[in-house]
């Protein structure tokens, strides 16, 4: 909340900030890692021929499946269909199908009998917030990468051609729609732009805008319990469009590196783009500092600051017949009713033993943890002091010190 | 597809309606005897039905108890009648997830849910008859339901359809329109502070046109509340004379 307020993120990003974006294709066809910082999505394509639905028989079929392994976060279980793995396929259906960024009706092979159907899986494989950004755009870059295999017709018959026969042929892609993710905080004040996952479990509600490059809205989908207001939407889907063409430029260099490496005959794929330098597995990205006015900075806090508290290396006699080794500091440790009470009684306790001076049998306390301020009360007889051995060396030089008194 | 004309010259849609035009709306609440809120509405031909239990003990699953506020659980079905082709999974399926938690998060909104720590407030609503507008319906429904229930909430839930076609925006879209292939756009509105609880839209959409299909939205999801306040005010005076006040 603090950090909104002031402007940065956690991560140090502004408010409108993507983090990094690395895309990166398999060996095959249609398989495309995406990296959004830390969380890993991957998409695979594939494709088979299948009869078509009877009320749509010139058009091909789109599948979508994400799958939320627990490989991806302890959060996730197998098996069951959580509300988050429904909200994610659906929101990647709406966005991919209903806007009709694939001509179906090139898929179709012979109407009404055989119909491509494309299926896009989608693994995530770490969860570090905003997934529904990374499955986008996964998903969009595996169909634009993906080839299908060349089909004959010669009649009745149907020959699909393999890829040694015949060279696979891309999908015909209209547009490429990808969502952008905004998080509200505190109803609405507070808007960030591609949460991670911290932020994502303090926001109040996230509003998904898909678009594409041509600044069409192919989807809205508002979330979380929180109420909008129209100029909010509104601003958002002006953020969302710069956004998307960056993200879209970016792509679309991405697909063009891959093309040229595998042209110019170069191995490619998942473990040729994984750099081998370390065995860590992890690897985090040389990010550059503004380091312009750090020493201006440094000395002017130098400057300002206070002398160090000096540190006392024997204890000090704040009045007769105590002595005091160390500054305690305040307990966090919220018990603090109790130890009032109890300093309440011990403060009486001392007055009267103060001026009655009473003998009094030497009492090591305690007071307020931390570093422990130990008062010592010393009768005229210099006793044996008891004192915790952690504080053995101060006790030493206690002993000596009262006993020169 | 292609054939039908969502908007004629003359600016008349398929069920002969201007533009800007609701359907008909017809309400009534206090429908069952044994849920502790009840309501069916009917907008043109969606027709849809709405019980509330609650507040009450959490039931299913004690973890999910919340120590401040109540949980709002809320179930999303349709009759295997209710559309042309027989429906084979009434729930279950993906989309009726989806809109279950959609009403959910619509009404954890609405609800004054801190008003009753450690509860549970179940929201059943069925589709009986379905011609676009569902997730409208629904809502509409479940907003009278509660109201009739009696549980507080901040504001009428209202919901509308909305679509786009020759640079008109079309308010409360009918089946054919809703799957035309247009814009269609799902809006729940808390009318008196122009909160949007809910905002869902399919298909493409220049975004210069949002902001008109938006307020087109919003107006037809006021008239909508105008029309519900009715029925509230209707109802509780057909009680009151019941009871003899």
């Amino acid at each position: 909340k603090m950090l909104c307020m002031l402007d940065i993120r956690l991560d140090g990003r502004q408010t409108y900030d993507y983090r990094n974006i690395k895309i990166s294709f398999g060996t095959d066809y249609g398989c495309c890692f995406v990296d959004l910082g830390k969380t890993r999505v991957m998409a695979q394509v594939s494709c088979e021929l299948i009869t078509p639905k009877e009320n749509r028989p010139n058009d091909g079929i789109m599948f979508f499946n994400i799958e939320l392994s627990p490989m991806a976060s302890p959060a996730f279980e197998t098996g069951r269909q959580s509300e988050l793995m429904v909200k994610l396929n659906r929101q990647l259906e709406r966005c991919l199908r209903n806007s009709k960024c694939i001509d179906t009706e090139s898929l179709c092979v012979v109407s009404g009998e055989k119909v491509w159907q494309i299926r896009v899986d989608v693994h995530l494989l770490n969860h570090d917030g905003n997934l529904m950004d990374a499955t986008s755009i996964a998903a969009i870059t595996a169909l634009c990468h993906f080839r299908r295999p060349d089909v004959g017709i010669q009649g009745e018959d149907v020959t699909v051609y393999s890829t040694e026969e015949r060279d696979p042929i891309p999908l015909s892609i209209y547009h490429m729609p990808i969502s952008v993710s905004f998080s509200f905080f505190q109803q609405g004040t507070y808007l960030l732009v591609d949460p991670c996952d911290r932020e994502e479990r303090v926001m109040d509600g996230l509003l998904m805008i898909a678009m594409n490059k041509h600044r069409e809205i192919c989807s809205i989908q508002s979330s979380g319990g929180i109420m909008l207001l129209k100029d909010q939407v509104l601003r958002c889907s002006k953020i969302a469009s710069v956004k998307v063409s960056e993200i879209t430029e970016l792509i679309n260099r991405a697909l063009e590196n891959d093309k040229k490496v595998r042209k110019a005959g170069g191995r490619c794929g998942f473990a040729e783009s994984m750099p081998q330098e370390r065995i860590t597995a992890l690897k985090t990205h040389v990010s550059p500092l503004e380091m312009t006015d750090v020493e201006e900075k440094a000395n002017e806090i130098v400057l300002r600051a206070e002398a160090p508290p000096q540190t006392v290396p024997s204890p000090v006699l704040p009045g007769p017949g105590t002595g005091q080794v160390g500054e305690g500091l305040q307990s966090s440790w919220g018990l603090e009713e109790e130890e009032e009470e109890e300093e309440e009684e011990e403060e009486e306790e001392e007055e009267q033993q103060h001026k009655a001076e009473e003998e009094v049998t030497c009492v090591a306390e305690e007071k307020r943890g931390g570093n422990c301020k130990y008062l010592l009360r010393f009768t005229s007889l210099v006793p044996d002091v008891f004192v915790p051995s952690c504080q053995l060396q101060y006790s030493q030089n206690c002993t000596d010190k009262f006993r020169t008194m | 597809m292609a054939g039908l004309e969502l908007l004629s010259d003359q600016g008349y849609r398929l069920d002969g309606r201007k533009a800007t035009e609701l359907r008909k709306v017809q309400a009534r609440m206090g429908v069952f005897a044994q849920a502790d809120g009840s309501a069916y509405i009917e907008q043109g031909n969606t027709k849809a039905l709405a019980v509330v239990y609650g507040p009450h003990e959490v039931r299913m699953s004690r973890s999910k108890t919340l120590h401040d506020r109540a949980v709002i659980n809320c179930q999303y079905s349709m009759a295997t009648f209710s559309t042309a082709e027989r429906k084979r999974r009434p729930h279950g399926d993906r989309k009726s997830t989806e809109m279950s938690l959609h009403l959910k998060q619509t009404f954890e909104a609405a609800v004054l849910t801190n008003l009753y720590p450690r509860s549970q407030i179940d929201i059943y609503v069925k589709i009986l008859q379905s011609d676009g507008g569902n997730y409208s319906a629904c809502v509409n429904a479940a907003t009278l339901a509660v109201i009739d229930a009696g549980i507080p909430m901040r504001d009428y839930v209202c919901a509308c359809t909305a679509g786009f076609v020759d640079e008109t925006p079309l308010a409360d879209l009918c089946h054919a329109e809703e799957s035309g292939g247009g814009t269609s756009l799902a809006l729940a509105l808390l009318p008196r502070g122009g909160h949007i609880a809910l905002l869902q839209m399919d298909a493409r959409l220049h975004q210069d046109h949002l902001e008109t299909l938006m307020e087109a939205a919003m107006t037809a999801c006021k008239g909508v509340s105008k029309v519900l306040d009715q029925v509230v005010r209707q109802h509780l005076q057909e009680v009151s004379a019941l009871t003899g006040e």
